[in-house]
């Protein structure tokens, strides 16, 4: 009786808590957390009208997409349509946008986005472009910071699992791709047993054009079949280098979390770009078959296109001596971070009982003393203690990431323990600790992938919440977690839900951004081919079994909203412009039977869905946005007969065809 | 939007209201204007984006000829509700046409005590749809009556192409982002009922 009356009388003891819980709160005579909470709550609060101080740009994880954050409200603006189809918008439904999914596989709906990461000049963030990667099918993406919307994306051949991506080079000169699962390049039908010694991991070197930020991979490099999980770029005194970190360095095919974990230590790989671009300019490496998508949005003609790259620069490390190196590193290491000086290369090894500190300078020596503890696969394995700035004992359990600020202090997450640890790399002393709720990944501040981060806020952000939030079945959300780190110690100031699963992030002041935020387009620029300028240029094809509306909306009707002559069978493509030239009046349209989503179509814009009737009768279309206060009136019918009607294609607004209204 | 409908036809729903001073303050504290706390706690009317064709309160504004009805919105609390997405049509009289008045009205009209009703002379001059001359035109030949802010009827006629509505002339046509300005040189005074 004892064993059931405990657990009901707890739960009892709980909803009471619950329900007490906020009236105290607020109450002055409260805890002396309430104090805590309500100065924590002065440091989170936005006013009505008032504008958050950065941008955090928060990946979607398992969502495909990438979310907007304000700091420190933590409120959500925008969830940008990134690899993933969402129907809100439209994006990978309506037929501009549906290029922008396309890979080597065919259409693919879906992805896994993981690491945004902000355009920088000179080591600072400019604001201009912000990259995310895609896990599943190897892809990285280009979202315009004018636009918040995707602008290009790049499928990477002779992949697998887009990991260790993107990650921005001081001048934004690379990303970069690195292959998490290694896979045969290129792809050949062999036995799995045969992985060792056969199979590759790719590191791909993207190049991003200084004025339009178009991608185009410059040269892979075919790594042995290492597990490559993230990297970062040198800066300051080592920039022209990049960072990836490894694991599975035993080479093991099958269950990893035993085999992988075998070697004492894995490997840093330390790659000289610029010494890779001095080979090539000399005519080394190889170009190889290759097949991959290259999709890129046209802001004047409104419309997405997918180009199929056939070829790629291979390089193989045995062409480029002295360019590349590996940093042998404590047990399968996860994070791999530089911090602003460009000095300290941080390893996370995440099964490892300290944090390993490499320095730069002395990775530089150690290449000119060649103190190499042997090679692997040819490429010079550099001596532990020759790189090895320091070791920071016993942080943690299970690091992960880390990030810096600009007084000489790391922030490492902690899977196991569940804390932030804010640390001196000088001095490798752990400073402060906090925990956090639960089971960290990444973390982020503002600018800290840069030489100048804005280290007043960090957000870390969490696998599990658990208990944090209103339960909602089995499944929860993820969090994140904002802490003021202008002190000594840490202060946890919010708890914030987020979409997917919020793998690495990006902030910037909101200064960089907000100005240049683009209002409307331009219909007078709009070079989309189906775009009407006005109501008299609203019509009616048939082209065969194709019908083609050319649709205008604004305020507060479709021209033409009644249109006849559509039969069963057609395929009626809805081409459909909002006029408008005014500032946050989006119109939406959407049709009953339609097997797509609504358009959400901004001022100036084309967009166009395909419907394909399927029964006769007189079908509506209304507008999905509540635009104006005539909203409820924006709508129109089509007629739909049978295939073998011989009822023309009419099309009218107010009982008269658009442009031959008679001169009243 | 809705919120702002209401708004306008509340106007003209209290007409034979004696001004309650509550009720002729809740236009603005809705929007905000009152408000001193949240800093920036304004209505869209203060929204400046640079590329944005001109709302009508824009529009008027730029325009000398309007500057006594663009005193009249202000003194009546309605910027905000003549920038909204609408659509708007509005019929706007111009300075000539409040110099018409018996003396000492428009001084008169926009003193606080006189908001509620000044709001609803204002308010019959906008209609609350899309109405470019050539709809307003088809109404004309429809016998189509404009329903207005409000709450009144207004005919619309065609004399020899030129469009009155009612019984007041239109002598010009402005595009605006949220609908359309025709200019007058007459209130559109409603009837006392």
């Amino acid at each position: 009786m004892k064993s059931i009356f405990k657990p009901m009388l707890s739960v009892v003891a709980a909803s009471m808590m619950l329900a007490s819980c906020g009236p105290d709160l607020g109450s002055a005579d409260g805890a002396n957390n309430s104090v805590m909470a309500n100065d924590a709550a002065s440091k989170t609060y936005v006013a009505p009208g008032d504008h958050d101080e950065f941008y955090a740009f928060i990946s979607g994880g398992f969502s495909g997409q990438l979310a907007v954050y304000g700091l420190p409200s933590g409120r959500l603006f925008r969830v940008i349509p990134v690899f993933s189809q969402d129907p809100e918008k439209g994006y990978g439904y309506n037929e501009e946008t549906k290029p922008m999914l396309n890979t080597s596989h065919g259409f693919v709906p879906w992805g896994d986005s993981h690491h945004p990461d902000i355009s920088q000049s000179k080591g600072e963030l400019d604001g201009r472009w912000v990259f995310i990667n895609e896990n599943n099918t190897p892809r990285v993406a280009r979202i315009s910071l004018e636009t918040f919307e995707t602008e290009e994306i790049l499928e990477i051949p002779n992949s697998a699992g887009n990991h260790s991506s993107t990650f921005v080079t001081e001048n934004t000169e690379y990303i970069v791709a690195g292959t998490r699962f290694a896979v045969p390049a290129p792809q050949k039908d062999m036995p799995i047993a045969d992985y060792k010694g056969n199979f590759k991991g790719s590191l791909s070197f993207i190049k991003i054009d200084p004025n339009e930020g178009t991608m185009n991979i410059a040269f892979q490099i075919r790594m042995p079949g290492f597990n490559f999980d993230l990297a970062h770029p040198g800066r300051g005194k080592s920039h022209g280098w990049f960072f990836f970190s490894s694991y599975n360095t035993e080479e093991s095919n099958t269950l990893l979390e035993v085999n992988a974990s075998q070697n004492d230590k894995d490997y840093i790989t330390a790659v000289n770009w610029q010494k890779i671009e001095e080979y090539i300019a000399k005519g080394v490496g190889t170009m190889e078959p290759a097949k991959y998508a290259h999709n890129t949005w046209n802001d004047d003609t409104h419309i997405a296109t997918s180009v199929m790259e056939d070829e790629v620069l291979i390089i193989n490390p045995e062409d480029v001596p002295g360019a590349i190196y590996f940093l042998p590193t404590p047990k399968s290491p996860h994070g791999c971070d530089v911090d602003p000086t460009g000095e300290y290369i941080i390893g996370n090894g995440k099964l490892a009982a300290a944090l390993t500190v490499h320095s730069f300078t002395k990775m530089v020596k150690a290449i000119e003393d060649k103190a190499f503890d042997g090679d692997a696969y040819g490429i010079p394995i550099l001596q532990f203690e020759a790189i090895n700035y320091g070791t920071l004992e016993q942080p943690g359990l299970g690091p992960l990431h880390t990030e810096f600020d600009t007084r000489g202090n790391a922030y490492t997450t902690f899977f196991i323990s569940s804390e932030v640890v804010k640390w001196n790399v000088k001095d490798l002393k752990v400073i402060d600790r906090q925990p956090v709720f639960y089971s960290v990944g990444h973390l982020m501040i503002p600018g800290g992938n840069s030489a100048k981060p804005f280290d007043k806020y960090l957000v870390a952000m969490n696998k599990i919440t658990k208990d944090r939030y209103l339960p909602t079945g089995p499944e929860v959300c993820q969090s994140a977690q904002l802490f003021d780190i202008t002190g000594e110690k840490m202060e946890l100031l919010l708890d914030f839900p987020t979409i997917g699963e919020p793998h690495y992030a990006a902030g910037c002041p909101a200064e960089l951004l907000a100005s240049k935020s683009q209002k409307i387009f331009k219909l007078e620029e709009n070079k989309h081919p189906y775009v009407v300028k006005n109501e008299a240029e609203t019509k009616v094809v048939r082209e065969g079994n194709e019908v083609h509306i050319y649709m205008s909306m604004i305020r507060s009707h479709f021209s033409p909203d009644n249109i006849e002559g559509v039969k069963v069978g057609d395929k009626v493509f809805f081409h459909v412009t909002n006029l408008e030239q005014d500032y946050d009046v989006p119109h939406g349209i959407s049709m009953i039977g339609a097997n797509t989503s609504e358009l959400l179509i901004m001022p100036g814009r084309t967009e166009t869905f395909v419907w394909n009737p399927k029964q006769e009768g007189v079908w509506p279309f209304y507008c999905t946005d509540f635009c104006s206060a005539l909203h409820q009136e924006m709508q129109g019918y089509v007629r739909v007969s049978a295939a073998n009607s011989d009822i023309q294609i009419s099309y009218t607004l107010d009982d008269e065809v658009p442009g031959t209204e008679e001169d009243l | 939007m809705l919120i702002a409908i209401a708004l306008l036809t509340s106007c003209g729903g209290s007409e034979n209201n004696n001004e309650a001073a509550s009720t002729s303050e809740s236009p603005s504290t809705h929007e905000g204007t009152d408000q001193k706390k949240p800093t920036e706690n304004k209505g869209q009317s203060s929204v400046e984006d640079g590329v944005s064709d001109a709302n009508a309160l824009q529009v008027a504004k730029s325009i000398d000829d309007f500057s006594t009805l663009v005193a009249a919105i202000e003194a009546a609390g309605l910027e905000d509700a003549v920038v909204n997405a609408g659509p708007l049509t509005v019929f706007a009289p111009l300075n000539s046409a409040f110099a018409k008045l018996p003396e000492g009205t428009v001084e008169e009209l926009v003193k606080p005590e006189n908001k509620e009703k000044l709001g609803f002379i204002l308010a019959n001059h906008v209609a609350p749809a899309n109405y470019p001359i050539k709809q307003l035109k088809k109404e004309a030949k429809k016998g189509r009556k404009l329903y207005m802010a409000s709450g009144k009827y207004l005919a619309v006629e065609n004399k020899d192409g030129e469009i009155y509505v009612g019984g007041m002339k239109i002598i010009k046509t402005v595009k605006v982002s949220n609908g359309w300005i025709h200019v007058l040189d007459d209130l559109l005074l409603p009837a006392e009922d």
